[in-house]
This record gives structure tokens, sequence and C-alpha cells, in this order.
């Protein structure tokens, strides 16, 4: 029992990290540009398809990576230079419809170029197999998983809480008509948040390609877990992104393992198989009522 | 952006198009298309689902990327009527309607405490979250949605005639329409729309603003509920995707594509986005980049609508 939570805490370690990718650059473009993206999730997935293309041709995960990730940048680019930077001063309405559009575009030319099944794409052979901590055993490629998740996360930290760039974005997050008129171009940080956004984006599309199948539609279940985390977190806030990122990534997978059989515990079988899957489906959601019933504006508000 | 007011020859012309609508069915079996009964009342489900929306998002002002929870919720709650033996719609419907109104007073008593882009993502959440209910309650269906033994009577008439339900649809549309186009003129409606316009000047005049917007959020809920209830007639399932969130984007889409906050715009835009969809999977299985390109389009260079052209909003 013990060693079930324990692997199940680091599954969602390791889940809330990558959220946190996701969710650190979406929350960025909500919060400077009081912009929705739908597309972010788009994002991922062409990361991801990307990320297997690459390493397919190049026979070697790691290039792949490297080159998918690069080829999501200069995408997140000319997107960003092409489409979103009309879309800031319109309504939230042409937001939604745009990206929703983007969506859409995006589904289907990924299902032209590399059809309906799901891609593969294999772990570096040398992390295929399991190691040893504490007493059980864990797949070695997870471990680097939550390796690599806890250096961008350090590494965002450093750059968004210590740096001059850093101090920018957080200006223009809580106010950006104040950062415009202290002589910040918003306009150019925001780009490079964008691509960077992007770049995190195939960055956790890829490395969660092993583990999930690289499949039109992966973009979208994701994305929704992202909102909840920016939800949770407070728009706009790095440390809110990262907070919730782990606490939806835990309490979701640690949810989904043991709710069912703690139920079994407390209830009558029959009652307790029928409640437990949807519990566990629907907790992450419940948990984001209950704290937007006492917080409104999430845990760390940007714009306190 | 100002009250809506209906433009001279909107009331002639949509007379003019019930008549066509009411002669339709007899058109098509004359024609040997009787197929076309059916596509056209998924049609007028659509306008309906989607003019419950643009009450919400039109008049209301609310951004609600969840409606079809509520859509989803009127479908489920017709099919569970269906497998208690429930199958009188004059029965069914109204439990529908009350249902998802009841869980739209949830959502919104929830997701109403926050404003702008945390009012989208909230709804859509919630949204979502009815989804993974709904496809995890395995006495439901699951996964696979729970389908209906068959369609329901209303009163004394069977809608297993095509013609019948079509019919229903029209009704169910044409009441719908006629309330929300006096809704609009009433108190209610000029209070919510006022409330959309200027949400702090309404608070200090002394209006209960969260109550009305509450209320209007309910009212869309229930007529969404509606409407899933007679989209379960027509299909025969209750599906788990009816709750999805593409399912909000497209009754979004319509919406926007109609005309945000013009009486009509819900039924425009169901009409154009169901018979584009329609024309163009006809010709390549691809049709949703053509739709998204079309969309971007929308957004970029005619972003008022097509009902822009049958009504004003004067500024």
């Amino acid at each position: 029992m013990l060693q079930l939570i324990l692997e199940q805490s680091l599954n969602g370690l390791q889940f809330g990290l990558m959220l946190f990718l996701l969710a650190a650059g979406l929350t960025l473009v909500f919060g400077i540009m009081d912009c929705i993206n739908l597309a972010h999730g788009s994002l991922y997935m062409v990361g991801a398809y990307l990320v297997a293309a690459a390493a397919q041709a190049a026979d070697s995960f790691w290039i792949g990576l490297g080159a998918g990730v690069a080829g999501a940048a200069v995408l997140g680019l000319l997107l960003e230079l092409s489409l979103f930077r009309q879309l800031y001063r319109r309504d939230h309405l042409s937001q939604v419809l745009a990206t929703f559009a983007l969506i859409l575009i995006a589904n289907e030319s990924v299902r032209m170029i590399w059809g309906a099944q799901p891609v593969m794409l294999n772990p570096p052979e040398a992390l295929s197999g399991p190691v040893e901590i504490g007493g059980f055993f864990y797949p070695a490629y997870r471990l680097v998983i939550i390796a690599f998740g806890l250096a961008v996360a350090g590494m965002l930290y450093l750059l968004v809480a210590k740096s001059r760039i850093g101090m920018w974005v957080r200006a223009g997050a809580s106010n950006r008509e104040m950062t415009e008129a202290l002589g910040i171009n918003v306009q150019r940080l925001f780009t490079a948040v964008f691509v960077f956004g992007a770049a995190l984006c195939a960055l956790a599309g890829g490395l969660l390609g092993p583990l999930l199948a690289v499949q039109v539609g992966m973009g979208e279940s994701v994305l929704i877990l992202a909102f909840v985390v920016i939800i949770i977190g407070g728009i706009g806030s790095i440390r809110g992104a990262l907070v919730g990122s782990l606490i939806v990534g835990t309490v979701d997978t640690l949810g989904r393992a043991l709710l069912p059989t703690l139920l079994r515990a407390l209830l009558p079988a029959d009652a307790a198989s029928t409640l437990g899957p949807a519990l566990a489906s629907i907790l992450i959601y419940l948990l984001m009522a209950g704290i937007l019933f006492f917080k409104p504006q999430g845990l760390f508000p940007a714009r306190a | 952006m100002a009250f809506y007011r209906p433009a001279p020859y909107q009331k002639p012309l949509a007379i003019v198009l019930l008549l066509a609508a009411l002669a339709l069915p007899s058109v098509l079996s004359a024609f040997g298309q009787e197929f076309y009964v059916g596509f056209a009342t998924r049609v007028l489900i659509f306008a309906l689902a989607a003019s419950s929306l643009n009450l919400v998002l039109g008049f209301g002002g609310m951004f609600s990327l969840g409606h079809a929870a509520f859509f989803g919720a009127g479908a489920y709650v017709a099919a569970i009527c269906m497998q208690a033996g429930i199958s009188d719609a004059l029965l069914a419907f109204p439990l529908a309607m009350l249902a998802a109104g009841l869980l739209a007073l949830l959502v919104g008593a929830l997701s109403l405490r926050t404003r702008g882009v945390y009012f989208i993502m909230i709804t859509l959440a919630f949204a979502q979250m009815a989804y993974y209910l709904f496809v995890s309650a395995r006495a439901w269906g699951g996964d696979d949605g729970l389908p209906l033994v068959g369609r329901m009577t209303l009163g004394g008439l069977s809608l297993s005639n095509d013609n019948a339900l079509f019919f229903t649809a029209l009704s169910a549309l044409t009441a719908a329409i006629v309330f929300l186009g006096r809704l609009a003129d009433a108190r209610f409606g000029r209070t919510i729309q006022a409330i959309r316009e200027n949400e702090t000047r309404m608070e200090a005049l002394g209006y209960p603003v969260f109550r009305y917007r509450l209320a209007c959020f309910a009212l869309g809920g229930a007529l969404a509920g509606l409407a899933g209830a007679l989209l379960a007639n027509l299909t025969g399932l209750a599906s788990p995707n009816l709750l999805q969130w593409m399912q909000s984007g497209t009754l979004l889409v319509m919406v926007i594509i109609g005309g945000v906050g013009y009486l009509y715009g819900g039924v425009v835009g169901a009409v154009v986005l169901l018979c584009l969809e329609e024309v163009l999977s006809g010709f390549t299985l691809h049709w949703h980049i053509g739709l998204g390109v079309l969309l971007l389009g929308i957004v970029l260079f005619a972003p008022k609508g097509v009902a822009a052209l049958f009504g004003k909003r004067d500024d």
C-alpha cells in the first residue's frame, strides 16, 4: 500500500510538472495580454507530432526533442506575428472564435499529414528500463521527465523572479498600461513570451509522447486541465501555475489510484464501484469549485 | 452597443420564412427527398440551442463556454425518462428544462462570482466536469451513451413520424424566438442588456445584478435543455459527446457567425453552419480546414456576423 502511494505520488509529481510546462506559457498569455488562447493545446499536439517525426527521421529521441521544440517555437513565432498580434486588441469573443478555428485547422492538418492513427514515439533505449529507488522499481524515463520538469521549473523561477526580463513580464501581467508607460516594449516582450510558451508546449508534448499516445485531439483534454491549473493558481502568476499544477497533478493521479480502494472500505462494494471512478474523474473540478468559492481570484492572483 | 431593436423588415421576413418552413416537409416529399426532413429538424434543434446561448451571451453579456453541458443534460434527462417509462414529452420535456435549468443555476451561482477570462475558463471547466461525470456513469451507458428505445409521444401524437418531430421542433423554436423577442423588450430583458453595457451603473441604481445575471444564465440553460431533449428524440441517443466542450465551441461559433445579441443570430448561425457542413463534407473529409479558414476570415473581416444585416443595435 505504502509503495503504491509512493509510486503514484511520483507519477502525480511527474504529471503536475508537465502540466506546469503548459500552464506557465498560458497563464502569461492570459495575464499580460488578457487574451484567451484555446489553441495552446494544439501547440502541444503539433509539438508532440514534430518531435515524433524528427525523432524518427534522426533515429534519436534527443535530437528529435530538440528539433521538435525548435520547430514549435518557429511555429509560435509565425502565429504570433500573423494572427495573435491582431487579436490582442479584439474582444474575448473574437479571440475564442479565432483560436477555435486554429484548433480545427491544426487537428485536420495533422490528420492529413500523419493520418488518424496514433504515432509511436519510443523513449531513448538507455532509459527504457526501470531503476530501483528506496526498495521499489520505477521507470527510469519517468524519473528523467521529473528531472526535466524540475529543471525547467527552476529555470523559469529564476527567469521570472530574478531577471530583468522576468520583472518586465511580472509588471506587464499586473498592469500592462503602466508598464508600457514606463517605456517597456510590451509587444516585443509578449512575442518572446508566446514563442517561449510554444516551445514549452512542444517540450511537454515530446516528453509525454512515449507515455501517452501521440494522436489528434490530445491537446484538447490537456488544455482543460491547464485551465483548471490557471484558475486555481490565479491568472498571470507563475508561482500560482506551479502550485496549481502540482496540486492538480497529484490530486488527479492519487484520486484515480486510491479513491476506488478507499471508497470500498467505507461503502458497500456495489456503490463504491459505481461512485469511485466517477468521483475520481471529477475530483479536480470539485477542488477547483471549492477554491473558487473561497478565493474567486485563485490562490496567487497577479493583480492583487 | 445598446438595446436590441429589430429592423422594420424583420417581422414580415420571419413570417415568410416560417410559412416556408411549414411547407417544407410536403415540398420535400413531393420531390422524394424525405431524408432531408431529419436534417431540417437537426437544424431547427441547433437553432434553438444556439438561440439559448445567444440569450446568455448576446443579451446577458456572459461569455459561457460550457453551454453544451445544459444541452447534453437535457438529452440525458429525456433518455433517463424513457428508461424510467415516462414516454410523454409533455412531462419529459419540462423535466429536461427543469433539470438543465437547475444545473445552470448551480454552475452560474459559482462561476458568476468571476469576470472576464476567468468566467470563460470556469464555465468550460464545469462543463468538462459534467462530461466526465456522464462518461463514468455506468448506469447511464458510460462512454457509449444512453440509447432511447423509441421516440416519445406528445400528448396523443407519436413523434416516431419524422414530420411530427419536425413540426414539434419548429413549434418549440418559434415559441422560443417569440418569447425571446418579447423578453428583450420587457423589463427583465432591458435590465440584463443594461447590465451587459454598464454593470457598475446598474449596481449603483440598486439593481440586484448578480440575481439578474443568474436568472438569465439559468433561463438559457433551461432552453438548451429543451433543445437537448428534442435532439435525443431525433437521434435516439443521449451521448456524452453532446456535453463535450467542442460542442460548446460549435454552438458559440453558430452564435458568432449569426450575430451576437441579435434575436435571430442563433437561428441564422445554425442554418449557415449546418448547411455549410452538409455541403462541404460532401466534397472532402477534411472540411474542417475550410471551416477553420472561413472562421478566421469572419473574425478578421466581418466581426459583426450575418444577422447584423437583419437588425441593428444602435450605437
